[in-house]
């Protein structure tokens, strides 16, 4: 359990996510990795070059911080935290609180990644340089997929978990296993 | 005499008919089912890249062209002594000081053989160095950026020639006078040239890590051409070889008075021992007025300084520094093997090939068998030094090159063909026609203790119908061979700009890895960059007005401008805010009395505009960077002298 709740520290050595835009005149793709506290170039100046393409859909520059940045890596010290301290006190049955806590607010934050990209494909600038409507009239988003791949426009747009998240996910994981391992230990003692 | 040359040459004559019939038979043998294979060999596939990289010299261009090879194809012209309006080099304010010289601002020079970097005897790829002839200057070319970086004038020296070599480890790179004259320059008849003129051969130190140049020393030799040189190189190196031509000393019709001697030499030069001479205070400081120019690449911009004196050193002062080695009939190339044994002095008016052997000139100094002197330096006897002499391989030799197999590639003008030898046993192995009149070749790693002798290619003067005719004035034309083989195997004719006269070549690894995508713009140490929209500025001093301003697609900071008033310098400084690869951005102004600006991302440049009539002027974006490159424009006002229009810029609003 301790192990449990020391992995997703990793999120704060390793990306989470990463966005990756791919097109012809780019045979260095545009990608944007997404930390708990930041968001970073893959490629030097990448958040600027994609800032560059994207104001001519009149979509907003990626923020320098969101809120989040402050929220997610708080969040994750906390469920750490108490990970370890039941893991010294040791009931198995808080291990699977511990491990619902880590889904609900894993898929909180999923959620919230979701509203974010959705904001930022679609609350777009109405003087935007080109604008684009679907096949209903509609005007056009240009969100990025929460997971996968889509064609946007130009751009073939990834976007996948990375190291950090794999991380998170065994830690949660593992707080799962420790609940089974403890449960067993507990019926044959 | 003169009967004897006429039939050697009638001989030679008859002898390049007979091997031109021999090639034609081949050639003609070769097209059909067997031309597919020579077309499959220089194919690169589309987006696939070139093994080889060619920087081929522009001659009167005064430029260096960059090409690939197998395919031929011309990757870059990269401005070294000739303003370049396609990038605004040699007009913007940042690089007018790289073309400035003792003599002023020079806008054209006559650039002829590129050198490369090497460590170790090897090809470095780090630095390119090439010479202007005209206005002796070398220039060095950062192979990271390629661009010119560093161009000094070279005093003492005239036609510029026989330059500008590089010592196996880059200590120096070298560069002798073709034209000797007066030292120091003064008034005087032109008849008194004999014993009065001399000859300068300048070692330009280059500094291991910035690859800073500065003269070191210049040796003072005798009035004669000198006409090529290479360093010595594994055992020789130290020595550096200089073909010379002109041993009469004549001062007019040379073509005639200076192929009198049956044999001029090749002056072998210990420069080690002249710099050990120099760092003890030998030799002299010698007023001269010479230009070094230096372009910063975080300041965007070259710095001139004028130098003002030279260390100069008599070989009579340094003993056992410099010797003479008799060479048949006005040697051109000067040319040392891979191991740096065998010295070729290319008689261009001798019906053999000579070789010299350093081995033998070693002996032949230590055991002071000496054929006289001439203004004080020792003669060699030719028999004591000649390593063996190819024998009747074609008409009129200028240059050879290596294969670092064993082989020898000589060019021959007057035949017009390349002739395949070899080291040690001199038999002529092939002969391949060039089309036409060959002058330099090259094998990539070329002036190097290891050649990568997979290519060759030769450098022809005369084109006529190589091509679809371009009316009178056409571009030069170079052959590709492959020389893999026993046999050299004409692959392709490819165009080549300007009057290439040497180039230089090696295996693109190493510059590829290398080579810059964008100039940071964090470093950017331009005075007068503007480095996001909020410090775009104007600033009034006087009657100049510095506009500080940006571009980024699609659109320049400020792109309204008004208060310029008649009889103002108006400097636009452009920076282009761009951080990707390949975005460049242009600026061009109606009236504009310079060239366009080329600005790469991160850089600054500067364009001077004196506008000389009242009205509201366009300017835009000359690179078509963006889907909204049209809109990329702005306007700037110019009121009367008198006129009271206040000084204001906009971007995105209305001028308030």
């Amino acid at each position: 359990m301790i192990v449990a709740a020391l992995l997703p520290l990793g999120l704060f050595l390793f990306p989470l996510w990463r966005i990756t835009l791919e097109a012809p005149q780019y045979p260095t793709p545009l990608a944007m990795n997404i930390h708990v506290n930041d968001f970073s170039d893959v490629h030097p100046h990448d958040i600027k070059n994609i800032n560059l393409m994207n104001h001519y859909v009149g979509m907003q520059y990626i923020p320098e911080a969101i809120p989040e940045f402050k929220i997610f890596p708080t969040g994750i010290l906390i469920t750490s935290f108490i990970g370890l301290l039941i893991g010294w006190k040791g009931n198995y049955k808080w291990f699977l609180g511990w491990f619902i806590l880590m889904l609900v607010l894993s898929a909180a934050g999923m959620y919230d990644f979701y509203l974010w990209e959705h904001d930022y494909g679609h609350n777009l600038d109405p003087k935007a340089i080109m604008k684009f409507t679907n096949k209903d009239g509609t005007v056009m988003g240009f969100q990025p997929p929460l997971f996968g791949t889509k064609d946007i426009l130009n751009f073939k747009a990834h976007s996948y978990p990375q190291f950090g998240a794999l991380f998170l996910g065994l830690g949660i994981a593992s707080g799962f296993l420790a609940y089974f391992v403890g449960k067993k230990n507990k019926s044959t003692a | 005499m003169k009967k004897r040359l006429t039939s050697t040459i009638a001989i030679a004559m008859i002898f390049a008919a007979f091997t031109s019939c021999n090639n034609s038979g081949k050639t003609n043998g070769q097209s059909g089912a067997l031309s597919s294979n020579v077309a499959e060999k220089v194919y690169v596939a589309p987006g696939e890249y070139d093994e080889f990289y060619a920087f081929i010299s522009g001659g009167y261009s005064g430029n260096l062209t960059v090409y690939g090879l197998p395919s031929g194809r011309m990757f870059k012209e990269i401005p070294v002594f000739s303003q370049f309006p396609t990038s605004g080099y040699g007009y913007s304010e940042e690089t007018k000081p790289m073309l400035n010289t003792s003599h002023g601002f020079i806008p054209w020079g006559d650039s002829h053989h590129p050198d490369i970097s090497q460590t170790a005897g090897e090809i470095d790829g780090r630095f390119i160095f090439i010479n202007e002839n005209n206005t002796p200057r070398i220039a060095k070319i950062d192979l990271k950026t390629f661009e010119t970086t560093e161009i000094i004038e070279v005093p003492n020296s005239a036609g510029n020639h026989s330059s500008s070599f590089v010592t196996e480890n880059t200590e120096y790179v070298v560069a002798g006078t073709r034209f000797s004259v007066p030292i120091p320059q003064r008034d005087m008849p032109i008849k008194e040239y004999k014993g009065n003129f001399q000859g300068a051969l300048s070692f330009i130190s280059v500094a291991p890590e910035t690859g800073n140049m500065d003269i070191k020393f210049q040796v003072l030799m005798p009035g004669f051409n000198y006409d090529l040189s290479h360093p010595g190189r594994g055992k020789s190196h130290g020595w550096f070889f200089f073909t010379t031509y002109n041993t009469e000393e004549a001062s007019t019709l040379l073509e005639v008075n200076a192929s009198q001697n049956d044999k001029d030499f090749i002056a072998a030069v210990n420069w080690k021992k002249i710099e050990e001479y120099v760092n003890n205070g030998g030799g002299t400081m010698m007023p001269a007025d010479y230009a070094h120019n230096v372009y910063d690449e975080h300041t965007h911009t070259a710095t001139s300084t004028m130098k003002k004196e030279v260390r100069v050193v008599n070989p009579s002062e340094v003993p056992g520094a410099v010797y003479f080695l008799p060479t048949p009939k006005s040697p051109h190339g000067c040319d040392v093997d891979p191991s740096g044994e065998y010295i070729v002095g290319n008689g261009k008016l001798s019906a053999n090939l000579t070789v010299h052997s350093f081995t033998k000139m070693l002996a032949a100094i230590e055991g002071e068998k000496f054929d006289g002197e001439a203004y004080g330096i020792p003669i060699l006897k030719f028999e004591d030094v000649l390593a063996g002499s190819v024998e009747q391989p074609g008409l009129g030799p200028l240059h050879t090159e290596f294969d670092g197999k064993g082989n020898a590639y000589t060019t021959f003008f007057i035949s017009s063909e390349v002739v395949k030898w070899k080291l040690g046993t001199w038999e002529v192995i092939d002969r391949k026609p060039t089309y036409y009149s060959v002058g330099h070749l090259t094998i990539p790693g070329g002036n190097s203790g290891k050649p990568q002798g997979k290519y060759m290619f030769a450098m022809n003067k005369i084109t006529k119908d190589r091509y679809l005719p371009t009316g009178p004035e056409m571009e030069h034309s170079a052959q590709l061979y492959d020389i893999s083989g026993d046999k050299m195997e004409l692959l392709l004719d490819f165009p080549t700009h300007g009057e290439p006269h040497y180039a230089a070549a090696m295996r693109a690894d190493l510059i590829k890895e290398r080579s810059q995508k964008i100039y940071d713009l964090e470093d950017n140490k331009h005075p007068y960059a503007a480095k996001s929209d909020d410090d775009t500025k104007v600033v009034r001093k006087g009657n100049e007005v510095h506009i500080y301003m940006t571009t980024i697609r699609s659109h320049f900071s400020p792109d309204n401008i008004e208060g310029i008033k008649l009889g103002d310098k108006v400097y636009f400084h452009v920076t282009n805010l761009e951080q990707d690869f390949d975005v460049p951005h242009g600026f061009a102004v109606l009236g504009q009395n310079t060239s366009e600006l080329l600005i790469m991302p991160g850089q600054t440049k500067t364009s001077v505009w004196e506008p000389t009539k009242v009205g509201v002027w366009p300017f835009y974006c000359t690179d078509f960077c963006s889907a909204l490159h049209q809109e990329m424009q702005g306007y700037i006002r110019v009121s009367a002298a008198n006129a009271n229009t206040p000084l204001i810029w906009s971007m995105g609003e209305d001028i308030e």
